[in-house]
């Protein structure tokens, strides 16, 4: 059985109101443990509404959400136990630091979670490991960190409830090109290690296309694609009517092949585009 | 916390987003005057008639207004209970320490159409006025103030700066709480204190994003060379038209009409 299904799952804003306004519209999907999902599509798509459904922050007006066979509204009073299996990073999750030091911060979800003092500790440590925040920092006052600490300890913040599923909400905006690569290997990483499931919203073809093994595509409401990420990434024409892209390095392979280049299509990092490159040029005895 | 509509301005095309906002701001200033002069029923009415004349002219859907009522109910509620209660004269029901008398509905009906016509009346001022032209009325209509040093520009640039944040910052709230939750936070639940100690983890990023973007706006404001009110020129003026001419001779009509049905009816 699946880990995450979303049935019907239909939400309107306002119902009932002339300001009635559908932000998900009819999405059915099935997520399985351990995938690593990515989700695009164009600002206002209803990305991050949708996300807010899979921990019950939004309640479906229509449809189910469940996770492992429950429907996670069977039991709204317990509502918050799903929120701690399903995290969710917002966007600039920096704004939502609080505590006095990093440690209690990142300590705020499991200390929620009810967990012994001990197991506390002992999360907040692995979760700062995961995101590489260094031990001096964890003493220091969250408001004295760096823009990029501030992320990395936000995000650890909700890495340290364990959940089994991590939804990241654009967690690379903002953040310098190299900030960007630590972040998303980090993650990467979390997810290879824990083999948990991730869920990855981005405006970045590069970052989907680099991490993710699926790929999930939001157009005005409605869930437009669902597939494997080579899949995703080979219908270029389909994703620019809806104002989306294939990574730029496989707009430039294609673009090679067209000029007569013998490369292979849909080549979706950097890493592979170099090797195939290379291979080329060596056969043709040019390096 | 979307449902607090006040200072929140509405885009609409009527007379009223037309007028002058300094004619706007004195009649409602005058006719808030004039419903606490409405002392019989008569001229009550004419009073509420004219309070509903408006917002039906301002073009604002009137959910708006409910919107805004939404937030005082509890308060007009919680007055006229006590108008109720608090009436001389004959009890015509008592129970216990509780009466009722004439003089306590009459009280309470005043009381809860006069709080209603005062929230409608402001709510149609905010929602038909943009910020920037409420400002630029305010500092008109202060600036004789400025012999005795009071400085206009100022208080009516801190003004509208408030007013223009009072949205994003009942935005921010909302998504600094939806991340607080996602942590597990519990605001729903447990007594007082908890409650209160549970507001923390959402006002301390909030007052710090507040002192941020205040930061943030007075670096960008002195960026464009900004530096108070002395030599500070308009781009648009504010012009009187025939239009706001017959926004005041209407206001003039009404208050005689208060007049004359207080005078006529006397205290009822």
């Amino acid at each position: 059985m699946s880990l995450l299904q979303v049935k019907d799952l239909t939400v309107v804003y306002s119902a009932g109101t002339p300001f009635a306004h559908t932000a998900v519209d009819d999405i059915s999907f099935e997520i399985e443990r351990g995938d690593f999902v990515g989700i695009i599509g164009h600002t206002g798509s209803g990305k991050s509404t949708l996300v807010q459904t899979l921990n019950g922050l939004i309640k479906p007006t229509k449809g189910t959400v469940s996770l492992d066979g429950v429907d996670i509204w069977a039991k709204p009073k317990e509502i918050r136990k799903i929120r701690f299996r399903v995290g969710l990073v917002f966007q600039y999750p920096e704004y939502q630091l609080f505590e006095e030091t990093v440690a209690k911060d990142i300590a705020f979800g499991p200390t929620n979670m009810g967990l012994s003092e001990e197991e506390v500790k002992q999360r907040v440590l692995s979760a700062a490991k995961f995101v590489g925040l260094k031990d001096e920092l964890l003493e220091k006052s969250p408001f004295d960190l760096s823009g990029g600490e501030k992320r990395r300890a936000a995000i650890a913040g909700v890495i340290a409830m364990d959940p089994d599923v991590l939804i990241l909400d654009e967690p690379c905006a903002g953040l310098d090109p190299l900030g960007r690569d630590v972040l998303l290997a980090q993650i990467y990483r979390y997810h290879k290690e824990r083999g948990n499931t991730v869920l990855l919203v981005s405006h970045s073809m590069e970052d989907v296309a680099e991490v993710c093994d699926k790929v999930m595509v939001m157009n005005r409401s409605k869930l437009e694609m669902f597939d494997t990420t080579d899949a995703v990434f080979s219908e270029g024409e389909r994703l620019s009517t809806m104002g989306l892209r294939v990574p730029q390095i496989t707009s430039i392979i294609d673009d090679l092949i067209a000029a007569g280049v013998p490369l292979k299509k849909g080549t979706l990092t950097v890493d592979k585009a170099v090797e195939e490159i290379t291979e080329y040029l060596r056969g043709e005895g040019r390096l | 916390m979307r449902d607090i509509t006040l200072g929140q301005y509405f885009p609409a095309n009527s007379l009223l987003h037309r007028l002058d906002p300094r004619v706007k701001i004195v009649s409602l200033i005058a006719y808030i005057v004039l419903i606490f002069c409405a002392f019989n029923f008569y001229a009550l009415a004419l009073m509420g008639a004219t309070v509903l004349a408006i917002v039906i002219m301002s073009r604002v859907p009137l959910k708006m207004y409910l919107k805004s009522l939404k937030v005082i109910i509890i308060i007009v509620l919680i007055t006229s209970v006590l108008n109720l209660f608090y009436g001389t004269g004959e009890p015509i029901a008592q129970w216990w320490i509780f009466k009722i008398t004439w003089a306590g509905i009459h009280n309470a009906i005043f009381v809860c159409v006069r709080i209603i016509c005062l929230i409608l009346l402001s709510s149609a001022l905010t929602f038909t006025t943009s910020p920037t032209d409420m400002t630029d009325a305010l500092e008109r209509l202060m600036k004789p103030l400025k012999i005795f040093h009071v400085k206009v520009h100022e208080i009516a640039m801190m003004m509208s700066i408030a007013l223009r944040f009072v949205p994003t910052l009942l935005e921010e709230t909302d998504k600094i709480m939806a991340a607080q939750k996602a942590r597990g936070a519990d605001m729903e639940s447990g007594n007082f204190i908890a409650r209160i100690k549970a507001l923390v983890p959402v006002l301390i990023p909030l007052f710090v994003s507040a002192f941020r973007r205040a930061y943030e706006l007075a670096v960008a404001m002195e960026c464009r060379c900004y530096q108070g009110g002395a030599g500070r020129t308009r781009m648009k003026q504010l012009h009187m038209g025939s239009r706001d001419a017959w926004c005041i001779v209407f206001g003039v009509l009404i208050l005689a009409g208060v007049v004359l049905l207080d005078v006529f009816f006397g205290k009822v």
